[in-house]
């Protein structure tokens, strides 16, 4: 009886803990967006802010967080739409080549995932400047669909495998090309697997600050990772601005993480259970 | 299949092989290249010799070098170990079924959702020496005896080390989660009529069966680790006194803002090797089963 | 409607040769099956047909024609497979119409064909709902009439039936039946079963690893089977199989084994001496009324009995060789009771080195 309340007990302050860990933290920072800078900086802390929207304010007025917020999404958007599409056709076609070279390709293409960004951040910068496109939208947006490729290919590449043969083979019998059957059959019931795809490409790309940093020198192209790392204040450091930059660019992104979470989980542990 | 069938998969397969051939395979070809001559941007008139493996050897005997990759394995496996501990038992919670098992859910995946940059600012924040929340939860009211986690050489790498375990720990623990909803209920329900306890059930039958998701998860967790740098550049940039000088903060400053494209590369090109290796070490431990998956 | 022909068909995977030189002919409105153990290549050799894989060697000609560099669509065939193959993102009407959509029909010829079709497959009522939300028997029904609907040139069939529970299989095997005499359809039909291939077919392929061992009437290869894998493989129970010698014997060739021996009837005088097998079906053995003439009985001690319900099947023992005989139900045989056989040399088939003689 005791043992178990003890169990109960432990276990419950277990996952308050847990989810203190994980929260706190960050609700306490984003509070910061509803204080007076006499309040963020008070000695000893205070707790409850005064829910000012000054900080907002600024941020949007002065920092012009809104329009990083505006490149992040403009990158990030089109880079998950070329890598899925792109991701797409080469998944399907690995999942459908023979074993041998699958394998090799598929081997080649995780290695390009574990290359740190520093050893191609140089020559891609000098390529970019060969072509004219630092401070332009498709020299970030091509990089990234780079990064983001192996992920999404892996994940439809699993994917595609799942999926029974005679399902296309039907297809073809009835009367389909080949890319007919891909757009009749397969990429309807691939719905699942390619939102998952998306949602992951997405967030790397948001998220990504080494190649911002470089590749967008220009404040009005710059993404919102490097906006909030830049963000200078005057004398002080604008605590409460930077963190309603913050809410402002990361509330749409906890959003979709919340919303699609179940999705997300499955994505990432499609390959924990499959590796 | 039939031959015309291959050559449509592989046309299929070209554009994607193109971006990849073009903006990684390529450039790590040139920075391999690179590494290998002297190249200087604000001295262009030395023009860029070759020197062979000149700039590796300045390298192993470059102090700062040699603390850089000091302070970057200590990172790693201090990061990795509790990242992997806490995701381990955060992955155990969330398996229980409980009323609120999605609210903690939610919360954990927050962390990871939140970007990077934003966390680092948010730690810097945490951590500030006269307002910080974390001072003011270990010591109260007490602001003398405050500590600047972030200006001391001794705190300054904790520091990193703290704010990328409350990130990942929640990546960690979704990969963990996965590896345990594939074991069947069964097992444990038949180990209980054998009488095992708890602690037994845990030792005898998760953990072993975990073992797999966990190596998957300490394979990227050490090679994101290696990478480490967003957290470097916003909270400490590499100091005070090069205390968190990780190896790609201290590659990105001889590349990009001393301008020495030659010995920043070789920099670079360490630090992919030793991924590598790590990547080949793992890969051959566990690796089997991801062939396997990918047919 | 097609007539097929199949010339020399080989294919290996990797090491393994899944298909041997394969001959074979269809009229046109013939229903031909393809029957054989797992393994025996007749999938493969349906998929060849059908354009999905490509041959090694050999030529498919459809109405004389070689189409070995036709893509399936080109072919104008239809399929149905053994997993149906529904597409479960679309409804049955859907699945039904794709094929005709797909060549470019006038959506209200689609929709009058599809009705058609789904009337005279008794499903009509299902046309609105989707693959996951049919039984069984209903998918297959789908599957078949989505093959029906397109009025191809030629039917594949790859065990159809297969995953259907007993009495929905025999209800749907005289549906086939009963279609393909209205239809006059091409069916080159695949099966494992061989009550299916011999109830079906018009004429029946025995395969065994990528091989073709006969083929023939069904009537054939029942009664005069090429060799001891069609001897054993049709017929069930499995035929009676001796191994044994002919030897001369007062001027005639007498079969012998270890525990009995059998007048050999007519056979050619080069095998005297030469192992030979024989067989015998369950149903041509006659149990005796009485033990008075001698000449070919054997007595044969009564071991199991399989009750069938129509009939019993004695498996008796002679010696260490197991015969079973078929019995009428009313029989009133015991276990442990010794019974006397009677074989007819006629009945008798008689294989050397494996191939009937």
């Amino acid at each position: 009886m005791m043992k178990g309340f003890l169990q109960e007990s432990l276990f419950l302050s277990g996952v308050l803990l847990a989810a203190g860990f994980s929260l706190a933290p960050f609700l306490w920072f984003i509070l910061c967006a509803l204080k007076t800078p006499a309040e963020v900086t008070a000695i000893p802390l205070q707790l409850l802010p005064s829910f000012s929207l000054e900080s907002f304010r600024l941020a949007i007025e002065r920092y012009g967080i809104l329009h990083y917020l505006g490149n992040s999404i403009i990158v990030a958007g089109i880079t998950t739409f070329v890598s899925i599409s792109l991701g797409t056709f080469a998944g399907y076609a690995l999942a459908r080549l023979p074993r041998r070279p699958a394998k090799i390709i598929l081997m080649a293409v995780l290695a390009c995932a574990m290359f740190p960004h520093i050893a191609i951040a140089g020559p891609i910068w000098d390529f970019l400047r060969f072509m004219g496109w630092l401070n332009a939208y498709q020299g970030l947006i091509l990089p990234y669909v780079a990064l983001t490729l192996p992920l999404t290919i892996w994940i439809l590449t699993l994917f595609f495998r799942e999926m029974p043969e005679e399902l296309e083979a039907a297809a073809l019998v009835d009367g389909c090309t080949r890319i007919g059957s891909l757009q009749h059959v397969i990429l309807p019931l691939s719905a699942p697997g390619l939102f998952t795809a998306a949602i992951l490409s997405f967030i790397y790309a948001w998220n990504e600050f080494f190649l911002a940093l470089l590749i967008m020198t220009d404040p009005a192209k710059q993404t919102m990772p490097v906006g909030i790392a830049l963000f200078q204040g005057e004398y002080t450091i604008p605590w409460g601005e930077i963190a309603a930059a913050s809410f402002i660019t990361t509330a749409p992104l906890v959003l979709l993480v919340l919303l699609f979470q179940r999705r997300i989980v499955t994505g990432l542990s499609a390959g924990a259970i499959k590796g | 299949m039939t031959r015309k069938d291959n050559i449509f998969f592989l046309i299929l397969l070209a554009p994607a092989l193109f971006i990849l051939l073009l903006f990684i395979a390529v450039p790590i070809g040139q920075s391999l290249f690179l590494s290998f001559h002297r190249l200087i941007l604000s001295l262009p008139q030395l023009g860029s010799p070759f020197l062979g493996l000149e700039n590796y050897k300045d390298l192993l005997h470059d102090p700062v070098a040699r603390h850089s990759l000091w302070i970057t394995l200590i990172f790693v496996c201090a990061a990795t170990f509790f990242e992997l501990l806490i995701g381990v038992l955060l992955a155990l919670l969330m398996h229980h079924h409980f009323p609120g098992r999605g609210m903690l859910r939610a919360c954990v995946l927050i962390p990871w959702a939140v970007p990077t940059v934003v966390s680092a600012q948010m730690w810097r924040f945490l951590l500030n020496d006269a307002y910080g929340m974390v001072n003011y939860v270990i010591f109260g009211a007490h602001t003398t005896e405050y500590i600047p986690w972030l200006a001391l050489p001794s705190t300054a790498l904790l520091s990193l080390i703290v704010a990328d375990v409350w990130k990942t720990s929640s990546f960690a623990a979704l990969l963990i989660l996965a590896g345990l909803q594939v074991i069947p209920e069964e097992l444990y329900l038949a180990s209980r009529v054998d009488g095992a306890g708890v602690w037994q059930r845990f030792w005898r039958i998760t953990w072993p069966l975990i073992r797999p998701a966990l190596m998957v998860a300490l394979l990227f967790r050490t090679i994101d680790a290696f990478r480490v740098f967003d957290l470097a550049f916003v909270m400490t940039q590499g100091g005070p006194a090069d205390a968190t000088n990780v190896l790609q903060f201290y590659g990105y400053k001889k590349m990009f803002v001393e301008g020495w494209m030659g010995y920043g590369s070789a920099i670079s090109v360490c630090i992919f090797v030793m991924v590598l290796i790590l990547a080949v070490f793992y890969v051959r431990m566990v690796g089997h089963r991801l062939l396997e998956a990918s047919g | 409607m097609a007539s097929l022909e199949l010339k020399k068909i080989s294919k290996c995977f990797g090491n393994e040769r899944i298909l041997s030189r394969v001959d074979l002919q269809v009229k046109e409105g013939e229903f031909c099956v393809l029957l054989g153990p797992s393994g025996c290549g007749k999938s493969t050799l349906l998929q060849i047909v059908a354009g999905l894989i490509r041959q090694d060697e050999g030529s498919v000609l459809l109405n004389g024609r070689p189409v070995d560099r036709a893509t399936p669509r080109e072919r104008d065939i239809a399929m149905v497979f053994q997993g149906y193959a529904l597409y479960p993102h679309m409804t049955v009407a859907q699945n039904l119409g794709f094929g005709l959509r797909m060549r470019g029909m006038a959506r209200d010829g689609i929709k009058k064909q599809v009705t058609e079709i789904a009337t005279r497959l008794g499903i009509e009522t299902l046309l609105k709902r989707k693959p996951r939300e049919l039984s069984g028997g209903q998918r297959q029904r789908v599957a078949m009439g989505r093959a029906l609907v397109r009025s191809p040139m030629l039917f594949l069939l790859d065990e159809p039936l297969s995953n259907l529970d007993a009495q929905l299989r025999i209800n749907v095997r005289l549906e086939l039946k009963r279609l393909h005499q209205q239809m006059k359809g091409t069916i080159l039909y695949v099966t494992h079963d061989q009550v299916e291939a011999m109830t079906l077919g018009d004429k029946v392929v025995v395969m065994k690893r990528g091989e073709v061992r006969q083929i023939g009437r069904p009537s054939i290869i029942y009664d005069r089977p090429a060799d001891t894998f069609v001897a054993t493989f049709i017929g069930s129970p499995a035929m009676n199989l001796f191994r044994g010698e002919l030897t001369q014997k007062e001027g005639r060739l007498t079969f012998h084994t270890a525990d009995f021996l059998l007048n050999s009837g007519d056979v050619p005088s080069e095998l005297a001496g030469a192992p030979v097998e024989v067989g015998i079906r369950p149903e041509d053995i006659t149990i005796a009324r009485d033990a008075g003439n001698a000449g070919d009985l054997l007595m044969a001690r009564v071991d199991i009995i399989s009750n069938v319900g129509a009939e019993k099947f004695l498996h008796t023992m002679v010696g260490n060789t197991g015969i079973t005989v078929r019995s009428e139900k009313g029989a009133s045989f015991q276990t442990g009771d010794t019974i006397p056989l009677i074989i007819d040399p006629a009945s008798l088939h008689i294989f050397h080195k494996g191939r009937r003689v």
